[in-house]
Parts: C-alpha cells; structure tokens; sequence
C-alpha cells in the first residue's frame, strides 16, 4: 500500500541564509545558532484548510475590491497568473493564495508607509484566491511602482507583488516576492540579492504572457510557484521510493 | 549537489517586509477591505478543553521589540488531533487550529485565545507533549521561522518529549516554554520569543 511521507527537505542552499548584511534589517533579526532539523511529525505534514467559504470570489480582482463603483485604479492593468505545483511537478489544488503589493506610484494602503507618491483612491493593494483542481490561480490587478526604501541611501526595490502560500502542510508555508521580467532594479536589489542562487531569482521572475492577455484591455504575466514536494512511501515498512 | 532528476525547485522565500500587514491582516491593521478577515478565530465555539490566552513579544539581537511582525498558529484540539486530513481524527465544528496575529505597532506585544492542545500521536517521532507550532514572519527575516511553544505546566510530558530532547544544549530548551500565569481566573502563557543573542529561541528546520 502506497502512503504519503515526509515532505523534501528545504534546500537551504537556494534561499536566503538569516544573515544577510546587505539587507541591513535582517542583521539583528537574524538567528545565530544554527536550527534544528525535525523529522516531520503530525504537526508538520497537516495544515489548515481552507474553503470557497473563507474568502469572497472577488478577492482576486483588485481593479475591483477596493473601487468605487464605475471607477477603477490609475496604472498598468495586468493578470497575474499561474500554477502552484510542488516539487514533483503535481499540481497543489484548494490552496489559499495571498498577495499584497504597493500602487503604480510605488505606494503602501499603510500608515507606516510615508513615501510622497500619492495614495490611489481606488486601490486597496491585497487580494486572495484559492487554487482550483488544476493548481491554477489568478488575479487582476495594477502593475505596481518602484519605491524607495530605507536600506543604503538610494536603494530602490524592484516593482514587486508579495505572495503567500500554505500549500497542505505548514511546513510548506511559504512567503516570497514575485518580480517582473526585464526589470533593471532585479540585479541591484539587496533584498533580491539576498538569495544566492540565480535560477532561483530568475524563478521569481514574472513573465510577460502574450498568449494571457486579453487584446485591448489587460496584458498578462505568468508566475508559476513551487511548493516543497512529499515522498510517497510503498508499503507498511516504509521502504521508500517515489 | 545538481540533481539529473527531473524535480522541479522550491520557489525561493522572500521577506515578507514592513507592510505584510496590509496583505494577511488588514483589518487588524486597520485597513477594511475583506468582509471576513482569516485567522481570528482559532478554535471555534465548541472547542472542548481549558481556554487559554497566551501572550508575548518578539525581540531582536538589540533587545528591542520587534514591532512589525506576523505570527501563524498551527495546533492540534485538546484531544490532540489536527484539523486536517491527515490530522488523526475528528475534531470539534468549527474547530481550524489555524491563527494568525500581528503585534501592537507601538509595544511589539501580540496575543491569542484558544485552547490548550492535547498531547498529539505517535508517528516515526512518539508522542509529543502538548505544544503550539508558530511561524513568524516580518521585515529582517528572509525565511519565516518554525518554533514551537511548550507549556510550564507540562513538565513531566515536556521531559519526555522527543523534540526537546532532540535539542542536544539543554540550556536552550527552556527557550520553547510558555511561562503559566493566572489572570482573572484565565490561564495566561506568555512566550517571548528571542530572535538573537543571549537566551536565543530554538528555530527549526521542519
């Protein structure tokens, strides 16, 4: 008999290490012993669950969640859309995706964010979705600014969208940044340098997705997610194989 | 090492910065978008077992609070099963398991009701003392860090429980149990949580 085992390992080569002095934040909130590693237990192979109940269909237009009726927000409009597959190339169905982003100026819907470019009357910056059958998931949204930040003097990050997965385990939490394709903040960013593998940079790289547009109204970038991926164990006595 | 295989790569994990709130917690923020906001409610009304609030801060290598972070909740019901497939069981209607708090932007201090979870199964690990699993994430953090919160009134399990015995300094396990007090006649745990330096929290690589 077939059952599900322990999730993949993480790769910790290709994501950020703690310590990261570029990114100067991260050095004092950055563990200095090493961490435990943990066989998966109960605890770590269940996590929550999440149904069309949780959320409103609309959650994942953000022209729409936060406009006044007929009105739309100032910018780029786009479709980000994807995949949320798992290390085995299995899609990832009934997952909750999050996003959250800043405005075409580069501005938060925060009252710690301070930056001059103006609030969009009609743009709340956040949506949520869950996968269908297929993995597959989308929003509608505004291509976002650059900012500044508070980093070295003149750092500026990337235009980016913030995105947020459960997968079917907690320990296949997973929160990151989705860039977009051609870029030139991308290669200086020490917030996207912090990871020092390239290919997984350009993994968080949306692409220009001609075939997802829709003529005339909104062009369409395609961010495909990888979650970690599960062995599967054959028979009783855990031989394992996949 | 390259792998020939054809396994496709996690998606690499980016900090989740100074404004997550307005993403996974905006109307404890302040900002109302969402009819229905996740995450408050973690256990539902017909949750069985002692209710329970556990409390505390997080705090960096400088010992300042840290005032922008997230916290998830994942635990199982008193009779220790996890709402989830998987879970072993049954639980209670309503019951997720599931959280999801922000700090107090001006002390840094966060909080949850729930429930005290049972001691949860067996497996390739043994029986575990009751615990709360808790994934912070925040500006700083390129990974969110898994911890885990024990209880002080669960010496006897918490000395026979695998994970903290698989924590070879025996001086830092006291770094994963919540302190139990009695306020009003509910139970208070208050856990910090120490990021770096002296009496640094244990993280784990789950």
């Amino acid at each position: 008999m077939k059952q599900n085992g322990d999730y993949y390992q993480r790769d910790r080569t290709l994501h950020p290490p703690a310590l990261t002095p570029g990114y100067k934040t991260s050095v004092a909130r950055s563990p200095q012993y090493a961490l435990i590693s943990l066989q998966n237990s109960v605890g770590e192979i269940t996590g929550p669950v999440f149904g069309h109940n949780d959320i409103d269909p609309l959650d994942n237009d953000l022209l729409n969640n936060y406009a006044s009726p007929g009105e739309n927000p100032i910018g780029e409009r786009i479709i980000l859309h994807g995949r949320v597959l798992d290390e085995n190339a299995r899609p990832v169905p009934e997952t909750l995706v999050e996003i959250w982003q800043a405005n075409a100026g580069g501005r938060y819907r925060h009252k710690k964010d301070t930056y001059l470019a103006p609030i969009d009357p009609n743009f709340g910056g956040c949506g949520r979705t869950i996968t269908d059958e297929n993995g597959y998931y989308y929003f509608r949204t505004v291509k976002p600014g650059a900012y500044p930040w508070r980093n070295h003097v003149n750092n500026w990050r990337p235009a980016h969208i913030h995105v947020s997965v459960f997968g079917s385990a907690f320990n296949q939490r997973l929160i990151s940044q989705c860039y977009f394709e051609g870029d030139p903040l991308i290669p200086i960013c020490p917030i996207v340098q912090t990871i020092p593998d390239q290919d997984a940079i350009e993994q968080l790289t949306a692409k220009l997705d001609l075939n997802a547009t829709i003529p005339l109204d909104t062009i369409a970038y395609k961010f495909d997610i990888v979650l970690r991926g599960r062995r599967s164990t054959l028979f009783e006595n855990r031989l394992e194989g996949n | 090492m390259p792998q020939e295989l054809q396994y496709l790569r996690e998606t690499a994990s980016q900090t989740a910065g100074p404004y997550v709130h307005i993403g996974l917690a905006p109307g404890a923020a302040g900002f109302d978008i969402y009819k229905q906001e996740l995450g408050h409610d973690i256990v539902g009304p017909n949750a069985k077992g002692e209710r329970i609030r556990v409390e505390g801060r997080v705090i960096d290598g400088t010992g300042s609070p840290v005032k922008d972070v997230l916290l998830e909740v994942w635990q199982a019901n008193a009779q220790g099963i996890y709402a989830h497939p998987e879970g072993g069981g049954e639980v209670e209607d309503g019951f997720r398991g599931w959280g999801r708090v922000i700090t107090d932007f001006e002390t840094g201090e966060w909080s949850f009701e729930t429930v005290k979870p049972g001691p949860t199964g067996g497996g390739n690990v043994g029986t575990q003392a009751p615990h709360i699993n808790l994934w912070l994430v925040a500006r700083g953090i390129n990974v969110g860090l898994n911890t885990r919160m024990y209880f002080s009134d669960e010496a006897a399990a918490n000395a026979k429980d695998p994970v903290l015995n698989m924590i070879e300094w025996e001086a830092r396990r006291p770094t994963l149990i919540a302190t139990r007090t009695e306020q009003d006649g509910l139970a208070v745990y208050r856990f910090d949580i120490r990021l770096q330096g002296e009496n640094e929290t244990v993280f784990f690589d789950v």
